[in-house]
Order: structure tokens, then sequence, then C-alpha cells
């Protein structure tokens, strides 16, 4: 076991040079530092020395990957690439454009997009499961397709929608909720239910069709004939059997996104006023501060990457079928 | 003279080789089984019409035509527009610019303003809009009478061109009586019958009416959701053709030749599946935007630049999403290569080559069909929640996603501004519904799984 995550990690390690060096590419050599600090300073009337001036203070003024002046490893060290990229794989993310610590940023906007994502997806996966058996229990009947006809529609509704229009009828109408905002420690409460309740709406068109094709895949079985031919009701088919055998491939599809729930809802928490990463990552962006983007990049592929590996952990832990080697 | 942008080429090669496909397609057997059950179900008859509606609006938008209009004096002006065939059509909607908002139907203004009558009075009404009800001699007694008036005038409009349409049809094809028709040619009639009635209607009082409403500057907001139709098309399908022949290539070549050949392309997806979407086409889009802006000789016009962007768009997108179905066709193709007709195709000496394009790549085209399908609505939906985010299309073009964008705030005024938001949601909606329930229809008849 050990032997077999060790050497998962190793495979790790090329994935994320991988990335990284995506990242430089697209961020260092499309486009210059020259080109970024224009943009940064505002496009043509800038003078070069403007330029200069930002790029030392930022630390962008060294050579790319090679840096000529400098002897032995410092011809190596004294790079952008080095400087700017390596110091990610030790989670050294440097200093945002506008001059603040990213790390520090990082642990401290963790906290609200945690707030929000772990209660919309354990409620989104309960509500997602319920509506998936329910749709099993009703097969062949109206209800069923009417059900089907539901999620089809509740999926080709755009997500925009759901957060504009809950806003609207529940926050402004109702009053029920604030509108958006954040506030620290037991206040967040209030502030949470919205954006959860509108997480789980939107997602449960998809969601619960996702988990019917899994429950009908397991209800085509043979075993399941059997104890239905052995006399089972159907509700004690559906939880005894189908359930309980359908949660492996459940439990590995909720493993593999859990790291990611670091990361926030880009949209969610911007339209909320939720100072999680995602509205960090959205106002990095629309800013366009390159350090914070390719620290979150970074981030994100190494907590998918965790992601991988967990799951396939857990099929371990929760199938013994599967042996790892 | 025609005056084409780098999409609408792109769209007319699309539109153009799917056209080819499903001609040489139809003439084999084989290939016409599962889109026997496509056809034999309504709901895949009425969504395909739908989404082909869609599509054939959208193509009226790509034709664009460079011409000098005619000025009021009947002379040529001597500057050239660049307009498209659907701009041309639904000209009295796309001139009728108000000076802001107005709601659907409405013949007076959003909010009150000081004016001066005749008299010299000055008082604090609604004004009257410039062209919204600008017949009407008594808006608020004639107008209820006048809209209804207007709107049955337009279904039958469309009721007596759907008439004519199938009456031509009926003409040229073998079968002379209705009742020989099948069942999916009665369900595309039915469709088109109220879709021509919903055109009706909209010829018959658009001239007339802000049907929709008008945004901030006054611009008619079903003329902008018309107009995003074609953004929307085009983000879901040129996204698709940048993402196929990678996609296909790598998961064809990663399962047969396995090996290093199979790491490398492994070793590839892992990587750039495990960049987040958004984050890598945020960048990617960043990046593109500081090249337009050391560039700006590059791309002249802003149909030119907004054009730009969109491919440019479809581009990194497609870039960003081959790796799902290189990864289902790689395990594909990995279990066919194993296939005794593979085998035998060995044996005989066939080339790898010849294999592949002969035994393998046709094993694997209804996931493609299928993927295509799925992924489509979902690229629909993305362009608004990218555009939200200012990393999709050039604010300067329409879309849904832009519509969204700049009317969102306007939910905070007093009265709520709710139509170009209601707008750009139903329109989005009809084609991302249409689009999820052909997929479905699609996925069930081409599923070899759901045969059994």
């Amino acid at each position: 076991m050990i032997n077999y995550i060790l050497r998962r990690l190793l495979y790790v390690l090329p994935v994320l040079l991988g990335v990284n060096i995506l990242t430089f590419v697209l961020f260092f050599v499309v486009n210059s530092p020259d080109d970024m600090a224009r943009m940064q300073l505002g496009d043509k009337h800038v003078s070069q020395a403007a330029v200069n001036n930002w790029k030392q203070q930022r630390g962008y003024d060294l050579p790319l990957i090679w840096n000529q002046q400098e002897n032995g490893m410092q011809a190596i060290k004294k790079t952008i690439f080095f400087e700017k990229s390596v110091g990610l794989f030790v989670f050294d993310l440097g200093i945002s454009d506008n001059g603040r610590d990213i790390v520090a940023d990082i642990s401290q906007r963790m906290w609200p997009s945690l707030a929000i994502a772990i209660p919309s997806l354990i409620f989104g996966v309960l509500a997602n499961i319920t509506f998936a058996l329910l749709l099993i229990f009703y097969r062949g009947s109206y209800l069923e397709f009417g059900g089907l006809f539901v999620c089809i529609t509740l999926m080709s509704i755009s997500g925009l929608f759901y957060i504009i229009a809950g806003q609207f009828l529940i926050g402004k109408l109702l009053a029920l909720t604030p509108i958006s905002g954040y506030a620290p420690g037991i206040e967040a409460f209030k502030f949470i239910i919205l954006p959860v309740v509108i997480g789980v709406v939107s997602g449960l068109g998809s969601g619960a069709r996702w988990y019917r094709t899994l429950f009908l895949e397991e209800a085509a079985k043979d075993y399941v004939r059997t104890a239905k031919a052995k006399g089972l009701s159907e509700l004690q088919l559906l939880f005894k059997h189908v359930l309980k055998n359908a949660m492996v491939p459940i439990l590995t599809g909720i493993v593999v996104i859990l790291p990611l729930l670091f990361m926030g809802s880009l949209i969610t928490e911007s339209f909320f006023g939720i100072p999680g990463l995602g509205s960090y990552t959205i106002d990095a962006i629309s800013s366009q501060d390159f350090a914070i983007v390719r620290s979150m990049v970074f981030l994100g592929s190494f907590l998918y990457i965790i992601g991988l590996l967990l799951t396939d952990i857990s099929y371990t832990l929760v199938d013994p079928r599967v042996r790892l080697n | 003279m025609f005056s084409l942008l780098w999409t609408d080429y792109l769209m007319f090669a699309l539109v153009i080789g799917v056209a080819l496909i499903v001609w040489r397609a139809s003439k084999k057997q084989h290939l016409l089984r599962p889109w026997k059950t496509v056809s034999d179900s309504t709901v895949g008859v009425v969504s395909l019409t739908v989404l082909l509606t869609f599509v054939f609006i959208g193509v009226l938008d790509s034709t664009r035509i460079k011409y000098k209009p005619n000025l009021s004096n009947g002379e040529r002006g001597a500057r050239t527009e660049t307009l498209s065939v659907l701009d041309i059509v639904l000209t009295p909607i796309r001139t009728q610019i108000e000076t802001t908002y107005s709601q659907p139907f409405a013949h007076s203004g959003y909010a009150k303003e000081l004016l001066i009558d005749e008299r010299g009075t000055t008082q604090w009404v609604y004004p009257r809009l410039k062209y919204a009800g600008a017949h009407l001699v008594s808006a608020e007694s004639d107008k209820q009478k006048d809209i209804i008036t207007k709107a049955i005038e337009g279904i039958f409009l469309g009721f007596m061109c759907w008439l004519a349409l199938l009456v031509f049809v009926l003409f040229f094809s073998k079968a002379r009586s209705y009742k020989a028709r099948s069942k999916a040619q009665k369900n595309i009639a039915y469709t088109l019958l109220i879709i021509f009635s919903l055109a009706g209607m909209v010829a018959s009082l658009g001239p007339y009416y802000h049907v929709l409403g008008t945004d901030k500057v006054g611009e008619d907001v079903l003329y902008q959701a018309i107009k995003s139709i074609r953004t929307g098309l085009v983000i879901g399908t040129l996204t698709t053709l940048v993402m196929l022949p990678i996609a296909i290539a790598l998961g064809l070549m990663a399962g047969f030749f396995r090996g290093w050949v199979d790491d490398v392309i492994q070793y590839l997806y892992t990587t750039l599946s495990s960049i987040p979407g958004v984050l890598l086409i945020a960048a990617a889009i960043l990046m593109a935007q500081v090249y337009m802006a050391n560039n700006p000789d590059l791309f002249t016009t802003v149909d030119d630049r907004g054009d730009m962007r969109l491919l440019l768009l479809c581009m990194i997108l497609g870039l960003t999403s081959w790796t799902g179905l290189c990864r289902l066709l790689r395990a594909e193709t990995l279990k066919i290569r194993e296939m005794d007709y593979v085998m035998a195709a060995r044996a005989l000496g066939v080339g790898r080559m010849q294999i592949l394009k002969r035994h393998v790549l046709p094993n694997v085209m209804h996931l493609v069909m299928i993927t295509v399908v799925l992924d489509f609505s979902g690229l629909v939906l993305a362009e608004a929640v990218l555009s939200y985010i200012n990393i999709g299309v050039d604010p300067s073009t329409y879309s849904w996603g832009n519509m969204i964008n700049t009317s969102r705030l306007e939910m905070a005024r007093e009265p709520i501004v709710w139509w170009p938001l209601a707008a750009a949601f139903i329109f989005m909606f009809a084609l991302v519904l249409a689009a999820n329930l052909f997929a479905d229809v699609v996925r069930d008849a081409f599923d070899p799984r759901e045969n059994n």
C-alpha cells in the first residue's frame, strides 16, 4: 500500500512539472513580461523606464531560463523560471502583482470557500441520490418520465439563471436571506444558506441523471434479479442491494472532487460576494494579476492529482476486489 | 459582394461538411439504422427541427454582404456597410433604436422625464417612445387591441407560409397525399407550424413594438437575442471541430500502438486535464488579450477583433476539452484491437494505418457522435459563464453571456429591468433544451449497450 502510494506520488511529479512548464510558456514565453507590464500600467502611453521599474519590483527583469551574466548554478537560479515557477513546487507562491503574500491570502480565503463547498456537496449528493432513487422506484411509469423531463429541463437552464433568480426571489422579494455578503464565525450561517440551496438545485438535474444511470446499471445485474425472484420488496431491493453496491462508484466519484473543494466556486462566490478562493481567482483574472492566476493554476492541478490518487486508494478500501499494483 | 469573416467560412465549411456526410451516409444501410431510431422518436425529430431552425438563423447571420446603403435622398452612400442577411431581414427591428430602456410592448419610456408641451408647460411624464407604438393615436385604449390583432395577423401569415411550404413539398415528393406521410414527417410539419407562427408574430409585431423591450442604449432586445444565436452555435460547433481531430488521432494512437506512444499521450492528457479548465481558458484568453493589445494593426475593425476573439475562444476551448473524448477512445480502441476481426486483418497483412482507418475508426464513431452532441449544450452554457468572468467573447460581440453580463446589475433598479435577462435566458434555454433532448435520443440510438 505505502509502496503504491509512494510510486503514485513519484508519478505526480512529472505531471506537475508539465503543468509548471505549460503555465510558464503561457505566461512568460508567449507574452514577454514587457507586455504584461504595459498591460498593467495602461497600454501604449507608458515609458520604458516605468516598464522596467514595474518588472524590477516584481522580479520579472531576469532572463527567462538562462542567465548568461551569472556562473554555475546561479545561471539557472537567477532566472524567471527558477524564481517564479520552481518555487511553486514547495508552495512558495510568492507575492502577487499588487504586493500581497499569496500564501497568506490563500490560507485565509480557503475557509469561506469550504464553508460553501462542503454543505453544497453533502446536500447536493443527498438530494441527487434521493431523486435518482425515486426515479428508479417509479421505473416505467409516467412519474419517471415526468421526473426525467424535469431533470433535462433543470440541466438546460443556465447556472447563472439559478443564481440571479434565487437572489431575486429569496433574497429580494421574500427577504429570507441576505442577497450577498459574508461574515466570519457563526454569523456566516445566514449568508451560506442561499448559495448552498442554489448550488443544490442547479446541480440536481445532471446529478440525479448521473446517479440514475449508476443505479440502473446495478439494477440490471443478475444478483438483483435473483433477489427479486426470492421475493424481496422493491424498497428492500433498492436500499439493501442497489444502493449499497452503487456506493462504490458514488464514493469514488466524490473523493475525486474532495480536494478541489478548496478552490471554491468561481461564479457562486463572486455573485454572492463571498471572500473565498473562487472570487480571489476571479478578481485576479479581471485585474490581470498573473502571479495569482499562476499560483491558482498550480494549486488546482495539484489538488486534482491528489484527488485522483485518493480515488485509487479509496477503491481498494471500499471494494476488496480491487488490488493495487 | 460577400464579405465573410473567419468564423463565417468555418461555419459554412461545417454545414457543408455535415451535409456531405449525411448525404453519403444516407446511402449505407447499416449507418442508417440508428438514425431510424432517432427519426421514430417524436422528441428526437422535434428537437432536431428546432436545432436546424437555429442553425438556419445562424447561417443567415453568417452570410455577410458588403454594400453601399441607399441614403434617404435616393443616392448611394459613400460608406460601405457590412451586414448579414439576417440583419437585412430584421432591418425594422435593428434600426428602431430608442433612447434608453423600455419594457416589452411599451409605448412610453421606462422612467419619467420633464417634457415641455406646445403650450409651454412642463410636465413630469413618461415620454412616448420614438418608434414603438408610434402609430397608435391614443395608446392607452388602442394598444391591447392592436397587439392582439397584429399577433393574430402574424399567426395567420405564418400559417399561410407554412401551408405554401407544405404544398410545395408535397408537390415535389412522390406520395401526393398528406396521409401517406410518415410519423417523422408529420412531426416536422407540426413543429414547423409552431416555428412559423412565432416567426410570423414577430414579423408582424416587430416593426411596431419592441416585443422584448429595449436595453440601456435603446437597442431592441429581441434583435440582440436573435443575433446571439450565431455566437452560441459557433462556440458549440467550432470548438468540437478543433477538438475532434486531436481527440480521435491521439485516442486511437494511444489505444492501438500502446507502449511509449500510450505513455506520452496519457501523460499529455493527465497534465492538461489536471489544470482547472476555467483557469487554463482564463490564462490563454489573458495572453490573447495582451497579444491583441500589442498588435492593434492586425485587427482593424470591431467585427474583425470580435471575430478573432471568438475563433480564439473556440480554439482554446477545443484545446482544453479533447481530453475526455481522448480517454474514452483510448479505452475503446484497447478493446477493439483485441477483437477477432482486427486480428484477422493483421494476419492477412493489412497495414496498421489501414486497420485503424477501416476497422477501428468506424467502430468508435458512435462514441464520437454521442460526445459531439452532448458537448454542444455544455459549451453554449459555458459561453455565458465565461463572458460573465470577462474571459468569453469580445464585449462587442452579440452573445447571451454578454447580454446577461451587462444587464444583471440592472436587477437592482426600481422598477427592475428584467427583460434583457429573461430574453437571453429563454433563448439559451430553448437552444440548450433542444440540444439536450436531441443528445439523449442520439445516445439511446447509438449506444450499443442500450440496444440489448
